[in-house]
């Protein structure tokens, strides 16, 4: 089949972009980075609201931009800027033209009316029911509308995708496997149709519902079926962004993974047992028994987090390997002290791998438990883990990523790159103590998504110790600082997109130029490293987190005794 | 040569893992089959397991429970609403209704001795968090849950509803005392 496309190759990256493709993940960047500025902007009423001496919205008014907060950051921000990483993975690292662009527009399409139907149902109110909908509280019918046509326009996406990787192997592209990072992608994507397929089981019916089609939607069942859709939703973040991250360490550094079959039996492994995690919302709810709570809530065995334990070290060594074969060999730091520091595309990945294991795994795991989470279900501790992992996470890695295309994918010369060196540092820390201080919180029983913590004008009030607002107090400020970060983001990226200097783009050509077969290097005699190891450094690094994991599980266990007994 | 291309080597899977990589994960794996088990061995020894225990209700046949309960037992009330403080006798079963925006009844349990509290939602999704023991469990609508609690302090505790339940839900507190 002729297509009437051109490609190019870029002169900065040697990336080779085909147009139909590079317009499609332009657009869906473009629209992600527009809800982040939306959510972004709503944060600052939950932030100011929640710190308790500022106290800003009223309650109606602060439910209906938790409400949104939430969609437009953890479905619609994530997604768009996933759909436009899937592209990029199949078209552009494969160098084949995208697969049924006009198709790619539809979903393109369908997404953005679905976004923007679900917005406009929160903000007329009377859809205040936060991004979890549990039934019976209903939103208006357009509420459920929209997230079904954003969900199918997603869906669409993913299959444009799948299809662009039978072209890229029909049309002979590339030559043995797909690229780690194209892998990554793939696992991203099965989980993604998972996650939609779940959402469209369950939101069909409460839509259904909210028309008064159907009459009833059990309760329990919604939650059990939507958490398969609100959760996995975050395990597409994983997916892509650990894709990410080795992207990054390829580009930065040319690091190569330290072993392919580790690093994609990882993946693999997310494909097998991650979805299972739903059960995580799940442990404090009546009618599940035992064993399919301890058996899903682990992953099965928790493969899932042996999974993330291999890429968090699998990463950082590939890092280290390449480092160290440049000659950055002293010691067993030197390599990272002597990492591109000032490049944020690098510092806003490390800021993000170490938040998201340290932080955001550590945490995840721990509530995760079947007893351990009844200390922390629904309290404040709950935002503040996922903000470390989808936030620090996912958000500072796609933020890093974008720093690298604005001039390979949008051909303009970054605006401002003084102020792009400081913003990972600014944004990426903050959030780590906003999470701290969040999770602080909710050891102590805050509850989230709550308006007022002194229950003012209640008889049975109850007084939270001061501890706890001590902590809210800096979860208002941590958070400030955070969408200050978040503000210079946006301002960069959408800065250098409208005024930034354009760059030459590499001149076009009717055909793709295929990768060229990847010759084995000779692989020389290791000259680095110590006792056998490749990658010291980073397994220091890595006995540290297991040893802080070991001992924050253990003192939660050591909490939990302490309560009322319970059978 | 980087993961952004297609491996150089065509039987990648052959490639000999690095000792680096080998040891990690041995020892995450270690790491992952002990939090397993530590389920397991709490559920076997250790005192807070949450129960499982439940069954379809309706809001009428709770309520029901609840006040029948509450006729028997009612030892005083409190607040300006009335709200009757309930001491049921140890061992039995305690029925505390989740509804927008109030826990009702207060109850009265004695230190260290058992109770079957039964817990449901005659609305929306709430929240059971007992504070400051800092004890959270869901309360779903049509199922009633029984748990079996011993309070192992005295003292004035606070049932916080931390599942959002519409415009009300920061005035939802309830009360159990343990003496």
């Amino acid at each position: 089949m002729s297509t009437a496309t051109t490609y190019r190759t870029c002169p900065r990256s040697g990336l080779q972009f085909e147009s139909q493709a590079e317009k499609l993940m332009l657009a869906n960047a473009v629209a992600a980075v527009v809800f982040l500025l939306i959510g972004g902007i709503l944060a600052i009423g939950i932030v100011l609201t929640r710190w308790p001496a500022v106290h800003w919205l009223e309650a109606d008014t602060f439910y209906q931009v938790l409400t949104a907060h939430g969609i437009d950051m953890l479905i619609f921000w994530i997604i768009f800027f996933e759909i436009a990483v899937l592209y990029f993975c199949s078209s552009t690292l494969l160098r084949c033209r995208l697969a049924t662009p006009k198709i790619a527009w539809l979903a393109f399409a369908l997404m953005v009316i679905g976004a923007v139907v679900n917005n406009v149902a929160v903000f007329q109110g009377g859809s205040s029911v936060m991004m979890t909908s549990y039934v019976p509280m209903m939103a208006a019918p357009s509420f459920y509308l929209g997230l079904i046509l954003f969900a199918v326009g997603a869906l669409i996406g993913c299959f444009v995708f799948l299809g662009t990787l039978v072209v890229a192997k029909r049309e002979k592209t590339y030559q043995g496997s797909v690229p780690l990072v194209t892998f990554g992608a793939i696992t991203a994507c099965i989980i993604a149709v998972f996650t939609i397929v779940s959402g469209a089981i369950i939101l069909v019916p409460t839509y259904l519902l909210s028309l008064g089609v159907i009459e009833h939607v059990d309760a329990l069942i919604y939650r059990t079926i939507w958490w398969a859709f609100g959760h996995s939703s975050q395990q597409i973040n994983v997916a892509a962004h650990i894709s990410i991250w080795y992207a990054v360490a390829a580009i930065a550094f040319g690091a190569k993974p330290m072993s392919e079959r580790v690093s994609r039996g990882a993946f693999l492994l997310y494909i097998l047992f991650l979805q299972l995690a739903s059960a995580h919302h799940l442990l404090a709810d009546p009618g599940m028994s035992t064993e399919w709570k301890v058996v899903n809530t682990s992953y099965f065995m928790y493969f899932a987090v042996l999974a993330s334990m291999i890429h968090g070290l699998t990463i950082p060594g590939a890092m280290e390997v390449a480092q160290r074969a440049k000659g950055y060999n002293k010691g067993l730091f030197e390599w990272l002290r002597k990492a591109p520091w000032g490049n944020p595309t690098f510092s806003g990945v490390f800021i993000s791998i170490i938040g998201f294991g340290f932080l955001g795994g550590i945490s995840g795991v721990m509530m995760g438990t079947e007893q351990l989470n009844m200390i922390i279900h629904n309290t404040i501790y709950v935002p503040g883990h996922f903000h470390a992992t989808v936030v620090i996470g996912t958000t500072l890695s796609f933020m890093a990523l974008t720093y690298f295309l604005i001039p390979v994918l949008f051909k303009r010369e970054m605006i401002n790159p003084g102020l792009a060196r400081w913003q990972p540092y600014l944004f990426g820390f903050s959030m780590y103590f906003f999470c701290l201080v969040m999770m602080g919180a909710g050891t102590l029983g805050v509850s989230r998504r709550h308006w007022d913590m002194a229950f003012s004008g209640n008889a049975l009030a109850y007084e939270w110790p001061g501890a706890a607002y001590l902590m809210m107090g800096l979860v208002g400020i941590a958070g400030i600082a955070a969408i200050i970060g978040g503000a210079i983001y946006i301002w960069i990226t959408v800065g250098s997109l409208l005024w930034g200097k354009r760059l030459d783009s590499g001149a076009p050509a009717k055909e793709p130029t295929p990768i060229p077969l990847q010759i084995p290097s000779s692989v020389a005699v290791q000259s680095y490293g110590s006792m056998g190891f490749a990658a010291p450094g980073t397994f220091v690094l890595a006995m540290v987190f297991l040893v802080s994991f070991v001992l924050y599980y253990f003192i939660n266990w050591k909490y939990l005794s302490t309560l009322w007994g319970l059978s | 040569m980087s993961a952004i291309l297609p491996p150089a080597e065509r039987l990648w899977w052959k490639h000999p893992l690095d000792r680096v990589e080998g040891t990690w994960i041995a020892i995450a794996f270690v790491w992952c089959m002990i939090m397993f088990f530590m389920m397991i061995y709490w559920h076997a020894y250790g005192k807070q397991n949450l129960s499982t225990e439940t069954y379809k209700t309706t809001p009428e046949l709770f309520a029901t429970k609840a006040q029948a309960m509450v006729d028997q037992y009612t030892v005083r009330t409190e607040t300006d609403q009335q709200m009757p403080v309930v001491a049921p006798p140890a061992g039995s079963d305690v029925y505390m209704i989740a509804r927008l925006w109030s826990f009702w009844p207060i109850l009265e349990l004695e230190k260290d001795q058992t109770y079957r509290l039964h817990l449901t939602s005659m609305d929306y999704n709430h929240g059971f968090s007992l504070q400051p023991a800092n004890i959270n469990i869901q309360v779903v609508p049509g199922y009633e849950h029984v748990i079996t609690v011993t309070p192992n302090q005295s003292g004035q505790f606070s049932v916080v509803c931390n599942e959002y339940c519409g415009i009300g839900h920061h005035m939802m507190v309830g009360r159990i005392y343990v003496k």
